[in-house]
């Protein structure tokens, strides 16, 4: 299966997908191993590194662009992010891990009713134009 | 400036800007007024090298640009603790991180509350603010334009000038769209400081990405509620802009804070939903307290006026409880100057500066039970520093912190004081 998306960040990524129920912070909200530790969140020790996270969007504190980067450059990051709607703090982190150093965490946006009907525990392939299950 | 004529830093720092315009969508670039940079704390070497790379390439800021809290209490390093090899790092890092944006032209202001600093922007001006409860701040109580810039963004629109004409710097997204009919709580508890973090929460939860308009708040409610509401908000949800009708300048009427057109949904609040609102903040309710925490957002001169005056008279902190109180540097010095500092710090609270007791290792690890004024706090904490949290009004943690354990007083949320 394939569905069209917007890529806000470029590159290729690939992973077991994972999908978050309620909006996730970064900053805050997980730790530099890439867990899930905001108490409050439906998915709370979930582990996303190496993951293709179907989120609706991000939430919360601006620092979550740099929390994520570091996660890219310590590798502890998702393979890709899949959003619902753009969101420019998770986007901004992929583009200057990629001026930094040369990593991509490719960032889409699929519009609805196409981003619930991604499933979870799939294995999912983004590039920056598509995303395929 | 993305050709390289200003230098390879400003090319950089237009890069992010323009990248931001394209997934923002935005048709062209606003000139912007000043800057607040969040991008000073140390989140790891990321941190670090994006700074260092902008110092390397000549970049410096614009616009007059004030810094957020870094890691480190720079006018008391003792404070933030060194005992693992990750924190000494972190302090190591914070500390050349922190000199590293000074270097780019910023000024050394080391707070989360720029707007209780001189110099705010007026209602309509173009700024670029990082941070989420400075954002909310600036867009629904000064009625300045910013969009929610995340770390990275805010020093590249410094050096810019410039961010992208989307989101918040437009009219149309300006618009209020869930109102939240407060009217219900009653005179009596919108007059408390506990109503507006718990409102804020609760806002924030259910608005998510939307502008809530509030209904029915006092006409002289003060900056330091509005700041508690606004920073909850940003954290329970993704709340950038509210609208609190007859109080914020871009809300006369319920109809203007509405733009003139039907809401998407409408709320009441009540009591019942207010005291439900702490406990879900709470993680525990009652025993005994190991510290408090108080001042974020940064604590106001008026708040350091408050607590000095419940600290004044009355029986000294219990030896078991550790008390911070977060607030700028210049907010410091004024208490200092007027005497309230020494009142504050005799009664044995340690004044925090430059950075906030939840960014960084302050606590002592023995400090499991943590009672805090701020819904961003306890928001926060449990995930971040790994505590036990319950939220109070100042006056709560003032009494609960003499007794040593919790003391709470729940006739806050009875209907009769309604």
């Amino acid at each position: 299966m394939r569905v069209a998306a917007r890529a806000l960040a470029g590159g290729a990524g690939e992973g077991v997908s994972i999908r978050l129920s309620a909006p996730l912070s970064f900053w805050g909200g997980t730790d530099s191993r890439g867990r899930i530790v905001d108490a409050h969140h439906p998915q709370c020790g979930a582990v996303l590194a190496g993951r293709v996270v179907v989120m609706e969007s991000g939430r919360g504190s601006s620092s979550s662009s740099s929390v994520l980067a570091e996660q890219i450059r310590t590798k502890a990051a998702p393979a890709a992010i899949v959003l619902a709607r753009p969101d420019a703090i998770v986007a901004l982190a992929a583009i200057v891990a990629r001026e930094l150093y040369g990593l991509d965490v490719p960032i889409v946006v699929v519009a609805t009713p196409h981003h619930e009907q991604i499933p979870a525990g799939v294995l999912v392939r983004v590039d920056s134009t598509a995303v395929m299950w | 400036m993305l050709a390289g004529a200003y230098g390879e830093g400003v090319a950089l720092a237009m890069r992010v800007i323009v990248g931001l315009g394209r997934i923002s969508g935005a048709p062209r670039l606003v000139e912007i007024t000043s800057a607040h940079v969040d991008s000073c704390l140390y989140h790891g070497r990321v941190s670090l090298d994006f700074a260092d790379r902008l110092v390397g390439l000549g970049a410096s800021v614009r616009v007059p640009t004030t810094l957020n809290v870094g890691s480190v209490d720079l006018l008391h390093p003792g404070l933030v603790r060194s005992e693992t090899s990750q924190q000494r790092q972190t302090l190591a890092g914070g500390r050349r991180l922190m000199s590293a944006y000074l270097e780019l032209g910023c000024t050394a202001t080391w707070t989360c509350a720029p707007y209780q600093l001189p110099g705010r922007p007026a209602l309509g001006e173009h700024v670029a603010w990082a941070e989420s409860n400075a954002v909310v701040f600036a867009n629904s109580v000064l009625g300045a334009r910013t969009d929610r810039y995340g770390d990275f963004v805010d020093i590249c629109a410094a050096i810019t000038g410039r961010a992208p004409y989307a989101g918040l710097q437009t009219e149309d997204a300006r618009r209020g769209t869930v109102v939240f009919d407060c009217r219900p709580l009653g005179h009596a508890f919108l007059a408390s400081e506990l109503a507006y973090p718990l409102l804020g929460h609760h806002v924030g939860s259910l608005a998510g990405a939307e502008n809530p308009v509030l209904v029915g708040l006092p006409g002289d409610v003060g900056e330091d509620s509005l700041k508690a509401l606004g920073a909850a908000a940003a954290s329970s949800g993704e709340v950038a802009l509210f609208h609190a009708v007859g109080v914020t300048p871009e809300a006369p009427t319920l109809e203007r804070a509405l733009h003139g057109l039907a809401p998407l949904r409408a709320h009441e609040v009540t009591l019942p939903t207010m005291r439900a609102t702490r406990a879900e903040l709470s993680t525990f309710g009652s025993g005994r307290l190991d510290a408090v925490s108080i001042g974020t957002p940064h604590a106001s001169y008026a708040e350091c006026e408050t607590l000095a005056g419940l600290l004044r008279d009355g029986r000294p902190i219990h030896d078991g409880v550790a008390f911070y109180l977060s607030t700028g540097r210049a907010t410091r010095a004024r208490a200092e100057r007027s005497g309230v500092l020494q009142v504050i710090e005799s009664a044995g609270v340690t004044v925090v500066v430059d950075t906030c007791t939840y960014v960084t290792s302050i606590l002592s690890p023995a400090a499991r039970r943590v009672m805090t004024n701020s819904a961003k706090w306890a928001h926060y904490a449990p995930g971040n520093i790994d505590v036990a949290v319950v939220l109070g009004s100042t006056r709560e943690c003032v009494e609960s912190a003499r007794l040593g354990r919790v003391a709470l007083d729940d006739a806050l949320f009875a209907e009769e004081l309604g």
